[in-house]
């Protein structure tokens, strides 16, 4: 079963909470900054992403997007 | 691929204008997801306060109208009052619920109005710089407690649905964290559980929703949220504090 | 139509009642506690809304909360409890919701006593809390007016979407007199586009004061003065007796001009050219009616319960162009005809 998740990079502030609270620890920080001055959450490991859902849980900006391959 | 997760309705497509790391979002989120769920977008009614939540109505897609501070358990008495039939809760901070209207708090509260509180407990007044608010703890650090709450100063903290819980006319109270995914699901399931008391004609639910404020509090998100897990719940311990709504039919 | 006679506080109730009233809040204060004690009785028998609530600014801000509804709403409160109100009436200026608040005088500062006064007149038309507003302020004197104005003011509140304020006084709320029940019942209500209902069927409403984005408080502030404007031009109301040839115009409201009336009697069964000028609202304020009066051979006289508020706006009105006198007093004293006769033989 194949996962993603879309992180809207205007949107995200960078808090990292989604980056701690993944299990398989697949999100990172981009390299570059968005508008507003922050690095933005990226899912880095795309094959490891198995749509737990955790890191839209907690990301208090709602700007993940959790798809899954059913 | 499907979408299986993603922004609810009854939240708008805006960014939101928290402090990154801030709880605030996920509370709203949470809530959003709730009505969504519930299906009551369409005749609800929101009560937004003063504090950082003061433009959830730039959130919120649906009807909110704004209170002065401390005063939406009031506004809110008289919105369901005279609109039974409508979907009402009010969104609140540990100030403007324990502090400027305690009264209005707890006299709602009595009358068992129809009506849910979501109140987010972050320790202190997040939108003013982060001064004490109620439920500081004793020896936290705020702009107007420099050397710490203490109590022969400052009082105690107030645990706002212990103290409810003693009146008649509450039916459902419960405390809850969001500092994890699994006390995330756990609030999503109490506020879920307020509403519906509401829906059901069943009388005053609160949910006390420990939350987070990391750039006030001087901590990364991630140092704040740790904070919650170990030293805030500590003083404010998790769980349903008062639950009445099965025996009443 | 057969008369019935009344408190002025009970015709007050009756004729907001009738007005299509679906929610009062309230709480006790002397001396208008015959207003919820009547409508504790009434709008529960009716099946509408009646709450005792915790503070007289919790009751206020229920109002503020039906009202945001689009239903018709009231409090009522004497001098101190008006002032826990200004609150929630400084923010429905701003929110523009309409609502009725009542304020049975009684006397100041502070605590004061029970007795009849007058001393609000700044705080209700000056704009008693925060902020650049106005509130129509309506000011009967006798118990048919309070009915009347209890009655217009939801029309006139919705109008504008504005609070509108009755200024009575204790001895106006206590007085029993005769009255005529003359005005039909209520039942439908204009609909109205920016309450807030439920969505359904359309984009989601916000109804607000704070407006944080540059310049959209300054814009909101023009569109307020623009809306005063508009009521200033069209919501004047005042009572004009024997004032053609008068050579002394004595003004006067609420329980005041029941006095000033039976002086200007007196006055003129005493050979002086005596008239009454009786503004019926105090904001808008009869400044047109007043400066077109003032002439040099023309005096003012100010009669109020107080100890000189209305008589600033007269001068204003005036503007040098007339002496303006005051008399009054506050605290517990009526001023009596002989007194008003006095003061007009010490001036004319």
């Amino acid at each position: 079963m194949i996962s993603i998740i879309k992180i809207n990079s205007e949107k995200c502030k960078g808090c990292s909470l989604c980056i701690k609270a993944c299990p398989k620890q697949c999100i990172s920080f981009s390299k570059q900054f968005n508008k507003a001055g922050y690095h933005w959450a990226v899912l880095e490991k795309e094959n490891s992403c198995i749509g737990c859902g955790f890191c839209y849980m907690i990301c208090p900006d709602v700007c993940i997007e959790v798809y899954k391959d059913l | 691929m499907k979408k299986i997760l993603s922004k609810p309705e009854s939240l708008k497509n805006a960014v939101l204008s928290y402090c990154p790391g801030c709880g605030h979002g996920i509370i709203h989120r949470l809530a959003a997801e709730c009505i969504d769920e519930l299906g009551v977008r369409e005749k609800t009614i929101a009560v937004a306060p003063v504090g950082c939540a003061v433009f959830a109505y730039d959130y919120f897609n649906f009807d909110v109208t704004e209170a002065p501070h401390g005063r939406p358990p009031a506004i809110a008495t008289g919105i369901k009052r005279t609109n039974p039939d409508k979907f009402v809760f009010t969104y609140q901070g540990d100030g403007d619920i324990a502090a400027i209207g305690m009264a209005e708090t707890i006299h709602a509260a009595n009358r068992s109005e129809n009506i849910t509180i979501i109140f987010v407990n972050n320790a202190n007044y997040g939108m003013t710089g982060g001064q004490m608010a109620p439920t500081t703890l004793i020896g936290q650090v705020t702009e107007t407690t420099p050397f710490g709450r203490n109590p022969e100063r400052e009082g105690y903290p107030i645990k706002l649905c212990e103290l409810l819980s003693t009146l008649e006319g509450t039916t459902y109270l419960e405390r809850v964290a969001i500092y994890n995914p699994q006390n995330i699901i756990k609030a999503k399931k109490a506020i879920k559980r307020a509403f519906q008391c509401q829906i059901d004609g069943k009388g005053f639910s609160l949910v006390e929703v420990i939350s987070n404020c990391p750039v006030d509090w001087g901590m990364t998100p991630l140092d704040s949220i740790k904070w919650v897990e170990e030293t805030f719940i500590k003083s404010f311990p998790l769980g349903t504090v008062k639950d009445k709504i099965n025996s009443i039919i | 139509m057969t008369k019935k006679l009344v408190k002025g506080n009970i015709a007050l109730c009756e004729g907001a009642i009738t007005a299509g009233l679906k929610s009062y809040f309230g709480y006790p204060i002397t001396p208008q506690n015959e207003i919820p004690s009547y409508f504790s009785r009434k709008m529960v028998e009716l099946g509408r809304v009646f709450i005792q609530a915790e503070s007289e600014i919790a009751a206020v801000s229920m109002v503020l909360g039906a009202a945001v509804t689009g239903t018709r709403a009231m409090t009522s409160s004497s001098s101190p409890g008006i002032s826990l109100k200004q609150e929630a009436i400084s923010y429905m200026a701003g929110m523009q919701v309409p609502a009725l608040i009542v304020n049975v005088q009684r006397g100041g500062p502070g605590l004061g006593n029970i007795s009849s006064s007058q001393s609000d007149y700044f705080q209700a038309v000056k704009g008693g809390g925060h902020g650049d507003y106005k509130i129509i302020v309506i000011a009967p004197n006798s118990a048919q007016e309070m009915y009347e104005a209890a009655y217009d003011a939801f029309d006139l509140a919705e109008k504008y979407r504005t609070p509108v304020m009755i200024l009575a006084d204790g001895i106006i709320g206590q007085m029993m007199e005769p009255i005529e029940f003359n005005r039909p019942e209520k039942k439908e209500f204009k609909e109205k586009e920016w309450i807030l209902n439920g969505c359904k069927g359309r984009e989601p409403r916000s109804i607000k004061s704070l407006l944080m984005k540059d310049g959209v408080l300054e814009k909101h502030n023009v569109k307020l003065q623009e809306k005063y404007k508009l009521i200033s031009e069209n919501e004047v109301k005042y009572e004009l007796y024997m004032t053609e040839d008068a050579e002394i115009i004595i003004t006067a409201y609420g329980i005041s001009s029941r006095i000033a009336k039976s002086a200007v009697k007196l006055a003129r069964k005493n050979g002086i050219k005596a008239g009454l000028l009786r503004p019926k609202t105090l904001w808008p304020f009869p400044s047109e009616i007043i400066s077109s009066f003032a002439k040099p051979n023309v005096k003012f006289l100010s009669v109020e319960l107080s100890h000189g508020q209305m008589v600033e706006d007269v001068r204003l009105a005036v503007n040098g162009r007339s002496s303006v006198e005051f008399l009054g007093k506050a605290g517990g004293g009526l001023v009596t005809e002989q007194e008003i006769i006095k003061k007009i033989q010490s001036k004319v």
